[in-house]
C-alpha cells in the first residue's frame, strides 16, 4: 500500500534537513582566514609536484561493471526466495539452472584474470 | 502471533499517520546521534582498556563528556575548503553520507507492536513489506558519498582511497546480498517484523542456529560495507592520509564520521533483527510472549533489542583490537573468489532445504 511508505518521506524530509542544516552551518561558523598554502591540495605537507587529477588504474572499472552484472542477478533471487514455499522444488530447479548459467560467467572472468589484483 | 504480526491494522487517519511517522523519525535521529556520541567514546573506552590504558577519563566522569566536547570543538574549527575543490560536490557529498546512513535504519523494528493512544504501533520508522528489498536499495547508494566526496576533492589521496573504499564496498555487497537472500528464504518474506516473527514462532529457531555459514558471511560483508577494521583500508595512514575525507574539515568531516558509526548501528541492528531473534529474548516462551502479557511489559522486548545490538557492536571495538588491517589484493581476492562462491553454495543449500520441506 501506498500509506506505508508515508513514513519513509517523512523520514527523508526530517533526515535530508539535518543534512542540509549541518552543511550550511559549515558555511556560517567557525574562522575563515584563508592562505595560499593552506588552501592547497594536501600533498603530506610538501608543495604540490603535480596537478591532483589524475587517472587511475582501469581495475576500478572493470570491478564496478562485473558489479554490475552480479547484483542485478542477486536482486532477481529476491522474488524468487519469497516464493519458493508455493513453487515447490521446481522452483529450486529452475533456479538451479540459472545459477549455473551464472557461474560459467563467473569461471570465465577468473580465468580470464579480471578478479586476479596484481 | 504469527498472524497478528502479519496483519496490523494500518493507520487509518491520515494526521495520525503524519504525526506518528513525524515523531518516529525525529526519535528515529536523536537515538542515532546519541549513539554516534557514545559509541566514539565506547570505542576509546573499549580500545584504550585492551591496549592497557585508560582512554578518556578528563572530560566529566569516565570521560562522559567527552563526545560534547568533541562535537563542539569540530563545529567550532575552521571549515578549510582547498581552492581546486568542485565546490557544490563537494559540499553535498558529507550530506548524502548521512542522509543514506539515516535512512537505513528506517525498516529495523526495535521492540515489538505496542497498542498506544488506541491503535497497535510498531516500534520502527516504516513497516513496509519489501523491507529488505528496500535496504539493498539504500546500502547501495552509500557508495555515492564517497565516490562524490573522493573525487570532487581533487587530491589523489582522497581519489585513491575513495576508489579503494568503494571497489570494496561493492565486491562485499553482493556476497552481503546473497547471505540476506537465505534468511529471505527461510521467512518466506522480505518483511523485517515478519522475518522477527519467522524466528520466533516455534520456539528457539533464530537464524544464526539454522543459518550459521549466512551469518558468518553477513558478518564480514558488514564489516567490509562499513569500512572497519580489519577492512579499513580506506583509511590506511600510511599509504593514503585519512582516504576520501583527507580534504574534509571540521563539521563536514564529523558529518562523514557520523555516517560511518550510524551505518555500525544500522548493520548491528540488522544482524540482531535477521540472525539474533530481534527483539525476542532468550528463553521467550517461557518467560515472555509476544501478544498474552500486558502491554507495557512488551518494553522488555527493547531492551534485548538494545542487549544484542549493543553486545554485537562491542565485537566490532573488539576485532578491531584484535586484527590487523588486511592488505587490498587479499582484500579483493577474498571478497570475490571466497565469500561470492560461498554464499552462493549457502543459498543454493538453503533453497534445496526450503523446497523440499
Amino acid at each position: 500500500m501506498v500509506k506505508d511508505y508515508v513514513p519513509l518521506l517523512i523520514l527523508a524530509v526530517v533526515a535530508a534537513g539535518f543534512a542540509l542544516t549541518n552543511i550550511g552551518i559549515t558555511l556560517v561558523v567557525g574562522p575563515w582566514r584563508p592562505t595560499r598554502e593552506k588552501m592547497d591540495p594536501y600533498e603530506s605537507g610538501m608543495t604540490e609536484i603535480q596537478p591532483p587529477r589524475q587517472r587511475f588504474p582501469i581495475k576500478f572499472y572493470v570491478i564496478a561493471m562485473l558489479f554490475l552484472l552480479f547484483d542485478i542477478e542477486a536482486i532477481s533471487f529476491f522474488p524468487w526466495a519469497v516464493l519458493l514455499r508455493p513453487l515447490h522444488f521446481s522452483g529450486f530447479i529452475e533456479m538451479f539452472i540459472f545459477v549455473v548459467a551464472l557461474l560459467i560467467g563467473y569461471l570465465y572472468i577468473w580465468k580470464k584474470g579480471a578478479l586476479d589484483w596484481e | 502471533m504469527y498472524a497478528l504480526i502479519l496483519n496490523i491494522p494500518g493507520p487509518n487517519d491520515a494526521v495520525d499517520t503524519v504525526i506518528e511517522s513525524l515523531v518516529k523519525s525525529v526519535i528515529a535521529l536523536l537515538l542515532l546521534l546519541a549513539s554516534f556520541g557514545y559509541l566514539t567514546l565506547a570505542e576509546r573506552k573499549i580500545l584504550g582498556r585492551m591496549q592497557s590504558r585508560y582512554g578518556p577519563n578528563r572530560v566529566g566522569i569516565f570521560g562522559v563528556m567527552q563526545p560534547l566536547a568533541d562535537g563542539l570543538k569540530l563545529l567550532l574549527k575552521e571549515q578549510i575548503t582547498p581552492r581546486e575543490v568542485r565546490t557544490g560536490v563537494y559540499l553535498l557529498a558529507p550530506a548524502i553520507s548521512i542522509f543514506v546512513a539515516i535512512m537505513a535504519f528506517a525498516i529495523v523494528p526495535i521492540g515489538p507492536p505496542l497498542p498506544w493512544l488506541g491503535k497497535v504501533r510498531v516500534l520502527a520508522v516504516a513497516n513496509v513489506n519489501i523491507g529488505i528489498l528496500y535496504l539493498l536499495a539504500i546500502l547501495s547508494l552509500g557508495v555515492y558519498g564517497i565516490v562524490l566526496g573522493s573525487w570532487s576533492s581533487s587530491n589523489r589521496y582522497s581519489l585513491l582511497g575513495g576508489l579503494r573504499s568503494s571497489a570494496q564496498m561493492i565486491s562485499y555487497e553482493l556476497s552481503l546480498g546473497l547471505s540476506i537472500v537465505a534468511v529471505v528464504l527461510l521467512a518466506g518474506t522480505l518483511s523485517p517484523m515478519g522475518i522477527v516473527a519467522a524466528q520466533n514462532h516455534a520456539g528457539l529457531s533464530w537464524f544464526i542456529l539454522l543459518q550459521p555459514l549466512g551469518f558468518m558471511l553477513f558478518v564480514v560483508g558488514g564489516f567490509a560495507e562499513t569500512n572497519r577494521a580489519p577492512f579499513d583500508l580506506a583509511e590506511a595512514e600510511q599509504e593514503l592520509v585519512g582516504g576520501y575525507h583527507t580534504e574534509y574539515a571540521g563539521m563536514r568531516f564529523a558529518l562523514y564520521y557520523m555516517s560511518e558509526y550510524i551505518n555500525m548501528v544500522t548493520v548491528s541492528a540488522l544482524v540482531t533483527t535477521l540472525f539474533l531473534g530481534g527483539w525476542v529474548g532468550v528463553g521467550n516462551g517461557i518467560l515472555f510472549t509476544l501478544t498474552t502479557s500486558a502491554p507495557w511489559f512488551q518494553l522488555i522486548g527493547v531492551f534485548w533489542f538494545f542487549f544484542k545490538t549493543l553486545a554485537f557492536l562491542f565485537f566490532y571495538f573488539w576485532i578491531r583490537a584484535t586484527l590487523p588491517r588486511i592488505r587490498y589484493d587479499q582484500l579483493m581476492w577474498f571478497g570475490w573468489k571466497i565469500m561470492l562462491p560461498l554464499s552462493v553454495v549457502n543459498m543454493l543449500a538453503t533453497a534445496f532445504y526450503v523446497s523440499l520441506s
